[in-house]
């Protein structure tokens, strides 16, 4: 099993630390993984975007141009990667700022408004969680208990004490995706 | 009568004035007559073996005249590329703190190519000494203008004289060396004259002492003559020194430990 | 302490491995993308940890001069930058080189000439194969592909740089030092006690000096040190190629290609065989000495060779010299900072060597 995907979005939106936690939770499932970030001036303020790859082999090329699951965070990036979603991919994206929405019809597309919901949480540096919670649901690839491991490998110790606060933002994540999952079926 | 005495005769222990330190070795230098090189590498030897150093001691040689100077002390020395000799010392100095680390460099070496390695490795108060041989020339490449070459000053390369507005100013590094907050001892000799020859032994003496006692940069300039690159005979040479490149570069400390 | 897995940046995982296999000095200067380096070791304390000294030099200059004094006093010595900065390391890399000096340097290239980019590029290549600065001398290059081999080739670097007393080189990318794997650290080394018997740490009385330079005036003793170099340099050849193959047992079509490059060429190669192409992969590993031997070997059972570099066409020299003109030897690259995807690579392999 392979599982490709790139996260995009405006640089500060912690775009880059939602891969790595995706990276650490992997190792926790004995995973191979890659993390390949888009660096430089424009990291600081512009768009940011990270490449990771989780996979049971050995990976290749951690550089890629077609992804299993796009993960968008702003307009600019919508527009630069819908059309790397291979088809039959998935493409979660935040609505928040989104004028032209994604129009594909040959992938799955999960609109999460994980800003709005974050700024309800009063939580705004969880909005990324969120999100995470979001994929989670929809992708059984990464396991719960694992991501949460991840994310303490991945944060210092001083930040331990913000752990239960992430849980909740990918709990609520996980919640907003199933209720959509419920209203697509129903 | 004159004609019994020999050679033994005259050399004998109570008459000796003047003796090779053991810590030079027996080759020829190959440094024309009249420079002031030979006279340094003599009381640096001296310092080292009077202080018993030798075995503690390592000296890093420029990109000049005195690049062979390895030929003639007796201790272990690395050669360094043009200018960067401080580079070197403050890399063997951080790796080997108990020894006692030298550069020796002459004004291109240190005043033009390798300003930076000098003004940072001073900055840092690098625990070394850097002993820097100004004669306003380059020695090795046959007199071609130096950064601390006179206003006026003749070389290969200046020659109509240095004009200051086509060429800059000559340079006093070790004015703003001694401003630097890393630097503990600066001081400007020669070795033209016994009594100067004293003096920079004992500066070259009291920046060893400091290193021991890890205090920062000691700096020593010996302001030298050329007699080849300028042209004149080692004595004409010692005159103009004195005439010209003192009143410009003008001996005496500039930076004396409180003590 | 037991081996450790982590998740590291190629760039971090140099600077733990280097503390790792008891460096004694580390001298760099800040450059895009392998500022990390410097930064994750002022961070880590390794002064606290083994004793490693570390410094930020005031220019690239200044750090291989102060690798060339550590290293001349026989030390664990090292630096890293990227391709500008190595440019400027090229004169002291000539100066080690010429006094038999092992260190390692490493360089995370970016794109050039000049400024250039600061995405990654393997367009240094020549500079690290063939010399780089003046005079007639060699580096032993390593090119890892993941971070693993990041890590790896710190100790093996040093090994071989002491073996032979001569300067070692990780060529490495942008992509490589920014990207993060899985990868698994060696337990701490002791930093070695015994310094050997040519450097400079003192004269003693039971021995001559030692003196480090790479001048020799007398031209017909600096013919018989350049003879000498030579010699090394056979014998690297002969004893230290390094090379990886993928998938070329029934390889009809092969890729060369390094590091970042042959990630990629990986990836290729399994959409490739997807549509019934039978391609394979040689991964050199070392750059120099290059894998000739084994690449001539197998241009006797293949139909042609694609070079695939991040450059405008370096490496494929070497495979051209390897083969010899028996089978076609074309390269594909992209320049500047990109990185060619898979798709790329194949296209180019049926347009330049199936001749689709």
């Amino acid at each position: 099993m392979t599982e490709e995907i790139i996260i995009a979005g405006f640089g500060g939106q912690g775009v880059l630390s939602m891969g790595k936690i995706m990276a650490y939770s992997g190792i926790m499932q004995d995973m191979e993984v890659s993390w390949m970030p888009s660096y430089g001036p424009e990291m600081r303020g512009g768009t940011a975007n990270v490449m990771v790859i989780l996979s049971d082999e050995r990976i290749s090329s951690p550089i890629l141009r077609s992804f299993d699951t796009a993960i968008i965070l702003n307009q600019q990036s919508l527009d630069k990667f819908e059309q790397a979603v291979k088809p039959g991919g998935t493409l979660i994206y935040d609505g928040n700022g989104i004028t032209r929405h994604p129009e594909r019809t040959d992938i799955d597309i999960y609109r999460i408004d994980a800003t709005e919901e974050a700024t309800k949480m009063e939580s705004s540096k969880t909005f990324n969680m969120i999100v995470l919670g979001g994929y989670l649901k929809i992708k059984s690839v990464l396991k719960m208990e694992n991501v949460l491991t991840g994310l303490k490998k991945s944060l210092p110790e001083r930040y331990h004490h913000l752990i239960p606060m992430n849980k909740k933002a990918l709990s609520r994540g996980m919640e907003i995706i199933q209720k959509t999952m419920q209203e697509n079926h129903s | 009568m004159a004609d019994n005495i020999s050679v033994k005769d005259i050399i004998k222990p109570e008459n000796l004035v003047h003796k090779r330190s053991s810590v030079m070795t027996d080759n020829i230098m190959h440094y024309c007559p009249g420079c002031g090189h030979g006279t340094t590498h003599q009381i640096l030897a001296e310092v080292i073996e009077e202080m018993g150093i030798q075995q503690e001691t390592i000296g890093i040689t420029p990109v000049g005249c005195s690049v062979l100077m390895y030929n003639y002390l007796d201790i272990d020395m690395q050669e360094a590329a043009h200018g960067r000799a401080p580079a070197l010392a403050t890399a063997i100095k951080r790796l080997l703190p108990e020894k006692y680390v030298f550069t020796y460099q002459g004004d291109g070496d240190l005043a033009a190519i390798g300003t930076a390695e000098t003004i940072h490795s001073c900055n840092r108060g690098e625990n070394i000494l850097i002993i820097f041989i100004n004669n306003g020339i380059y020695g090795m490449t046959g007199g071609q203008m130096a950064p601390t070459t006179l206003e006026g000053m003749k070389s290969s390369t200046t020659p109509y004289g240095r004009d200051v507005k086509l060429m800059g100013n000559p340079l006093k590094i070790t004015d703003i060396v001694a401003t630097l907050p890393g630097t503990y001892y600066v001081t400007r000799q020669s070795v033209h004259k016994p009594g100067n020859v004293r003096k920079t032994k004992k500066a070259i003496r009291k920046a060893f002492e400091y290193q021991k006692h890890n205090k920062g940069t000691c700096f020593i300039e010996v302001v030298s003559n050329c007699p080849s690159g300028w042209k004149m005979t080692p004595v004409e040479s010692n005159k103009w020194m004195e005439e010209n490149m003192f009143p410009f570069y003008p001996l005496g400390d500039f930076k004396v430990p409180e003590e | 302490m037991e081996k450790e897995l982590r998740l590291m940046k190629g760039n971090e995982a140099i600077a733990e491995a280097a503390i790792r296999a008891g460096t004694d000095a580390y001298f760099g200067y800040p450059i895009t993308p392998q500022s990390e380096v410097l930064e994750y070791l002022t961070a880590e304390k390794p002064h606290e940890r083994t004793g490693m000294v570390v410094l930020q030099a005031e220019s690239e200059v200044a750090a291989i001069n102060m690798v060339y004094g550590g290293a001349g006093c026989g030390k664990k010595v090292m630096t890293s930058s990227s391709s500008p900065g190595v440019s400027l390391k090229q004169e002291g890399i000539s100066y080690i080189a010429g006094a038999e000096l092992p260190c390692l340097i490493v360089n995370v290239v970016r794109g050039g000439p000049g400024l250039g980019t600061i995405q990654p590029a393997q367009s240094d290549y020549f500079q690290a194969t063939k010399g780089g600065g003046h005079g007639d001398y060699r580096l032993i290059v390593l090119a890892p592909s993941s971070v693993q081999e990041m890590a790896d080739f710190v100790e093996l670097a040093f090994d071989l740089a002491f073996k032979y007393r001569n300067p070692a080189m990780i060529l490495s990318d942008g992509a490589i030092g920014q990207m993060m794997e899985k990868v698994w650290l060696k337990p701490q080394k002791e930093r070695k006690k015994e310094l050997p018997a040519w450097a400079t740490t003192g004269k003693t009385p039971d021995r001559e000096r030692n003196i480090i330079t790479s001048l020799d005036l007398d031209s017909y003793k600096q013919e018989q040190f350049n003879i000498k170099l030579q010699e090394k340099y056979r014998e690297i050849q002969e004893k230290e190629v390094r090379f990886e193959t993928f998938q070329c047992d029934d390889a009809e079509y092969l890729l060369v290609a390094y590091g970042t490059s042959a990630r990629v060429s990986q990836k290729a190669i399994q959409l490739a065989r997807e549509e019934g192409i039978k391609a394979g992969l040689l991964r050199p590993i070392t750059l120099f000495p290059f894998p000739s031997t084994e690449i001539s070997e197998m241009a006797n059972r293949i139909k042609g060779i694609l070079s695939v570099e991040m450059s405008a066409g370096q490496m494929v020299e070497d495979v051209r010299l390897s083969v010899n003109g028996r089978v076609p030897v074309e390269h594909f690259g992209r320049m500047g900072g990109i990185i060619p995807t898979p798709e790329e690579v194949v296209e180019n392999l049926k347009t330049k060597i199936i001749g689709e």
